[in-house]
This record gives structure tokens, sequence and C-alpha cells, in this order.
């Protein structure tokens, strides 16, 4: 069984930059910080590797940072400047006993990342479930489509800090 | 010349007595046969994460119950277990063993529900209707603890919403040795009914190996024949204290993880329930159950992920804490989400009949898949 | 009950009101469609399965809108489901009566505030007859909630607009 510790330090030998930093002293979990583009490389590795066996993707959320700054333009519209998104995989090796956190962070403006659905095809619905909530694109995904909110909804991602609900959806008054 | 025929598409659901809720269901068909399957949720998106991060930690509970309706106890042992961890507190003894107590009478009623409606979607209606009447017994054992039927909010953090009724150790007592042959009765009404039988033996199969790539736990995980249970392999509350066993498909009908392996686990698993609960009552220590219910809830800045064994397998909640009264970010890893997707792995090359077969037999809820 | 109090004292004839005949008929066999949304559907069910019995009031579930007399909107709807619960009420033939189960369909119950996806109230897409109370109503209400609705139907006319 591995630290996260020690598996970050594996991994910084074996890919060097693009795993960003090691986050520890938070309450109850460290955390691999990962380049998103190539957190489907890392994810394969740590899956194929003897040592590792990550066989099961427990869980992947994606998080509004709910950080930036904010900017109000001309015609009054709020934006939100230097906001992030972050997701965070959660990796069990069933048969070593052994967990990892990664976390990705994107930028808010266009936020992308490389899909595991692949790897793992439990991260399929994870994946389309964090496109549907905060607009996260999922570079390589078989089927990048909304998955809980109507396929015609177009008044955003809910699960942002920032939205706004609408009044009327297929004539149906929406707030209480 | 080759008699080509074309593929036809079939909507099952919303509406649809046995998709269990409000779960659409499109079908690819050549004739008779599944060419694929996808499933379109949502229905009952309820915004629980949206609520979550608007409510503080305690008045996350009552939400929680409703997500998976047919366990709520567990699903609010599983919360509070993910803040515990957060904050770092201990709970009372005692409070564990009620938990667990309450936990595994909620798998026996979850199981109930499953079975019986299991029967009746193939068609068999009496099953369904004795399930209700020994889940009946169960849910006026919740109700004397907290006067709820079925949406509790009796686990709380750090503790228990009130002690246990005077009666109810006696009367849970009294309900083990009653439910035990009503097992039997149903092997023997449904389990080894020919007709069951046929319908669900090499039914489904589910390999070991796809089940694990597609996250699937719980009774569908071991009904594929792997020994896989949170409460044994990463033991949580007061497990470690129990004997029990865990049971898994041997493949007795056909194959192993085939629909009946994973029917029959369900079965399996009420029994070991039972022992569970059994040694739990004898084990049942005294003490204060209010006594560490802190008075704020707080928890400093970090992240959490905490899971448990629901009912339906593996139920994990991960939390971040951005030091305020309110949770910053509930994700919830919903078991049946994961079986759900992987019905078109299941489904493919049988036929349509059998996709009533192989999704009541993945027992899903699914007020827990669209949260 | 106009209908039995007239009992059969003339051999075998009955005398009575065509509306009151009627009625009696109608609410006797209420064909439910049996169709759950959320957690109230778990208590639909108990309801309907051996403790409580309800097909000893005539409601019998089925499966299709079209063979039935009343439907439970039994649970949270939201925007997503709202369209095809108003659907399947328009697909089911006239006398129809609706039910509405639970704090949810009533009103849109716990998640009124943020529920971005919820709709508030069913009686916003299609009218409600009886509104049953509750977060989870037990079966003993949403019995009494059918027993008002067999009363609203007993007091139907065929010729003044009761409602
Ligand atoms: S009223 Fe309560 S029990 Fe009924 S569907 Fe809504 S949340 Fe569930």
């Amino acid at each position: 069984m591995k630290t996260t510790e020690e598996i970050f330090n594996l991994l910084k030998e074996k890919f060097g930059e693009s795993i960003i930093e090691f986050k520890t002293g938070v309450p109850v979990e460290d955390f691999i910080v990962v380049n998103p583009f190539e957190i489907d490389k890392v994810c394969t590795f740590l899956r194929d590797t003897d040592s590792y066996q990550f066989n099961n993707l427990m869980n992947l959320s994606g998080v509004d940072d709910a950080n930036g700054k904010k900017i109000t333009g001309e015609q009054g519209e709020v934006k939100l400047e230097g906001r992030t998104f972050s997701l965070f995989y959660h990796l069990e090796s069933m048969s070593l006993k052994q967990k990892v956190t990664l976390a990705v962070r994107m930028p808010g403006e266009n936020p992308e990342v490389s899909s595991v659905s692949e790897i793992w095809r439990s991260a399929d619905w994870h994946e389309r479930e964090a496109f549907d909530m905060f607009g996260i694109k999922f570079l390589n995904h078989p089927d990048l489509r909304r998955i809980l909110m109507p396929y015609d909804w177009e008044a955003g991602y809910p699960l942002r800090k920032d939205y706004k609900n609408p009044e009327f959806y297929q004539g149906m008054k929406v707030p209480y | 010349m080759p008699v080509k025929t074309e593929e036809m598409i079939l909507n099952m659901g919303p509406q649809h007595p046995s998709t269990h809720g409000v779960l659409r269901l499109e079908l690819l068909l050549e004739g008779e046969i599944i060419k694929g399957v996808k499933p379109h949720i949502g229905y009952l998106h309820r915004c629980f994460e949206k609520h979550a991060e608007a409510m503080t930690y305690p008045q996350v509970i009552p939400y929680v119950d409703r997500l998976d309706y047919l366990s709520s106890m567990y699903n609010e042992f599983g919360y509070v277990t993910a803040v515990e961890k957060l904050l770092g507190i201990e709970v009372p003894q005692r409070v564990e063993y009620i938990r667990v107590i309450m936990g595994e009478l909620q798998r026996i009623a979850s199981h109930l529900v499953a079975i019986g409606t299991y029967g009746a979607d193939l068609g068999a209606f009496t099953p369904f209707l004795f399930a209700f009447r020994d889940r009946e017994k169960i849910l006026s054992l919740f109700e004397i603890t907290c006067g709820a039927r079925l949406l509790y909010n009796y686990i709380w953090i750090g503790g228990l919403s009130h002690d246990l009724h005077p009666d109810f150790v006696r009367l849970a007592r009294e309900f083990i040795p009653y439910f035990r042959p009503k097992i039997k009765e149903m092997n023997d009404l449904l389990s080894y009914n020919k007709i069951f039988v046929e319908r669900t033996a090499n039914v489904g199969i589910l390999p070991p190996e796809t089940a694990i790539n597609f996250g699937v736990s719980g009774p569908n995980l071991r009904g594929s024949g792997l020994k896989w249970d949170l409460r044994r392999n990463d033991p949580y509350s007061v497990y470690d204290k129990f004997d029990f066993n865990i049971p898994v498909g041997e493949g007795r009908m056909g194959t192993v993880g085939d629909c009946w392996d994973r029917y029959f686990v369900r079965i399996l698993e009420m029994e070991e329930s039972l022992k569970i609960i059994e040694q739990a009552l004898d084990q049942l220590p005294e003490g204060d159950v209010t006594s560490a219910i802190p008075k704020r809830v707080k928890p400093p800045i970090g992240q959490v992920y905490a899971r448990v064994e629901n009912p339906r397998g593996e139920l994990g909640y991960f939390i971040i804490s951005d030091g305020s009264v309110n949770p910053f970010r509930v994700k919830v890893r919903a078991p049946s989400f994961i079986s759900l997707s992987v019905m078109d792995e299941l489904c493919r090359g049988h036929m349509i009949a059998d996709v009533i077969a192989i999704l009541g037999s993945i027992d899903i809820v699914l007020g827990e898949i669209d949260r | 009950m106009g209908l039995l109090d007239k009992q059969f004292t003339d051999d075998n004839i009955i005398i009575t009101k065509v509306e009151d005949v009627l009625n009696w008929a109608r609410l006797s066999s209420l064909w439910q469609m049996g169709f759950g949304l959320a957690c109230c559907a778990i208590e639909m069910m108990a309801t309907s399965a051996s403790h409580y019995d309800f097909d000893r009031f005539g409601v019998i579930p089925r499966p299709s809108p079209r063979q039935s007399d009343v439907i439970i909107i039994s649970g949270t709807v939201t925007l997503k489901m709202a369209i095809r619960i108003k659907r399947l009420y328009e697909q089911m033939p006239d006398p129809k009566y609706v039910i509405s189960m639970g704090s949810c369909s009533n009103c849109g119950g716990p998640y009124w505030e943020h529920g971005y996806h919820v709709l508030k109230g069913v009686d916003r897409v299609i009218p409600v007859d009886v509104y049953v109370p509750g977060c989870p109503p037990r079966p003993e209400a949403l019995l009494e909630g059918l027993l008002k609705l067999q009363e609203k139907i007993r007091n139907e006319s065929l010729v003044k607009k009761t409602a």
C-alpha cells in the first residue's frame, strides 16, 4: 500500500511536468493535481502498472471553485475573471487496497479536459454529468450529451455558482 | 438473397410499469433482438446537489433521505459518516450499534421491495404481496423509533435524533424468528419456481471484469462472483465486530453473474443482515445517544470522500467544505447510477422481454440515479 | 347512498336517478393508472399491497392511461417529466380524475426554493381534484384522499356543473 505522497513522487519521475502539485495538509484527504490534457495518460499508467492496479474509478466529481474577480462589462453583464473549475477523481485498487485522489484544474472560459471514459467505463456517465452540471468539455468522450437536464435546456449549467434559473421552460413557470 | 430486416427503435417509458419509476429506455431492435439500449434519465432530477449547497450540514439530512427513498436510513448513515470524518469526531458506541441495527433493517426492507417488485415484473404477483407484508413489520419498527415510515431524519451528525423506544429491542428480537421462515417461504414461492428460473437464469450475464470496469458495486457485483463488500473490505462504523458471511453468486441455476444470481444474492443477504442485527442487539451498549451532537457543525476547510455499503452498492459522498456552515459541494456517488449504465452491455443480444428481467435484477432507484 | 337504500323491495326493480347510478358505478371502480414518480410512489405501492389493500375500494392499477379513470401523481414532478404527464393525462378517457399525492406534486414540497428543475405543483399543467398533503402521506392519508374523491364524484351532476 502506497501513500499519496509516494505515488506523487513516482508519478513525478515518470511524467515530469504534467504532474503539477501535491496537496497535503488538507484535512482528511491529500490529492495530486494533474495537467488536464495528460490526465488520461496518467490514469492509464495508474491502471495498468502492476504496482498500482487502480482498476476502479469510485467517483468523479466536477466542482466550481467559485473563485475569480467579478467584472462588470459595458452592458452591465457580470463576468468572473480568472475563475476555475476542478475535477476530482477518486481511484481505488480493489486488489491492492489502496486509494488515491487526483484533481485537475481548468480555466473558467473554456474548461476542457481529456476524457477517461476509455479507461474506466464508469467514467462515461460521470463525465456526462459533469458536462451537464458545469459545462466541462471532455475531449474524446464518445457521447457527450446532457444527461440529467432536458436536452433542450438553454439556461446554462445549473451547478455553476453563478447560475440563474430561467423564468419559463416550455411555457411552464419555473420559480415558485 | 438474404432477407434484411430493418432496425427499429422502441421507447420504453418514462411511464412503464416495469421501469421502477420514471426511466426511459430507448431500445434499438432487430426484430425481437436487442441491438443496443440507451437509457435516458433525469426525469426525477430534483437538484439535490444544489440544495445541499444552500443548506447547513444538518439540514441536508432530510434531502439525503429522499435520494434513495428505499434505503433512507442508509443514506443518512453514509452522509453522517462523511461529515463526521470531516469534523473528526467520535460518536458513542451505542449510537454506532443503533445505526448498524437500523441500517441492516433497512437493507432487509429494501431487498424485500427489490425482490417483490422483481417478482411482479416477471408476472408473479403473490411474492409482491408477501414481501410488502413483511416490510410493513420493519416499517412499524422504524415508526416506533422515529415516527416516520419512509423518510426518517433519524441519524444525525454525531448521534441520533433520540434514543430507541423502550419496546424496540423486544420487538426487533421478535422480528428475527418471525422473518427467518419467511425467507424460506420466499424461496419456495419464487426463487426455485420453474418459470422464474427459466426467465432469469443465463440472462444478462455480467462478467466480473466488466463489472469492475463499470464500477458496479453491491449485490450486482457480488452476483458476478466477486467477494467485495465494504462492510468487510473497508470497514466503517462497528462492522468489524460482527460475524457474517458475504454471499456471492455461484451460478447455481445457470452462469455466474446472471439475473438469478443477482437476485439470489439479495435473498442470502437478508439472512446475513438478520445475523448482524441479532449480534448487535446482544451487544448493544448503554449510553447517551445525543451527547456527541455538535451544537454548530462547522467543519474545517477540506474535503472528504466517504463510502458505505448501501443495499444497492457503494454509496459515496464527496464533500468539500470551505469552512462555513454550508457545504461547498456535495457529490453523491449513487450505486444505481452506475448500475444502470451497464444496461447496454447486459441487454445486447437478448430479447425484449429479457430487458424487464435484467432491469429488475439490477435493482435501481430513480431518486438516486437522478438525484 | 341514493341507490342502495331503495333496496330490492319491488321484486327486481330499482328506482333511482340515472345520475346516482352513473356516479355510483364510477366511484366504485376507479381504475388507477399504475404510475409512480418518486418516494410517494413507494407509499402508493404500500397502499395497494397487502397491508392497506387499495383493491377493496375498487382501485385497480392499470398500466395504460387509456384504461384508467384516475391518475395519482405520486411524487416530484420535474420539468422534464411534466410534459409527459400532461400527455398521459390527455390520453385518459373522460371522465378523468387527478389525485395529487404529497407536497411535491401539491406545491414543490421540499424542493420549492432551489429546485431549478422541479415543477412547483402539478396543477400548473393539469387540473387536480384532490390534494393529499404529507411528505410522504401515510397510506391512510391516501385512502382518505380517495374517499374524498369518491364523495366528489357522488355529488356530480350530468346537467349542472359542480366544480
Ligand atoms: S412529497 Fe416528499 S415523499 Fe413525496 S415525492 Fe416529494 S419529497 Fe418524496
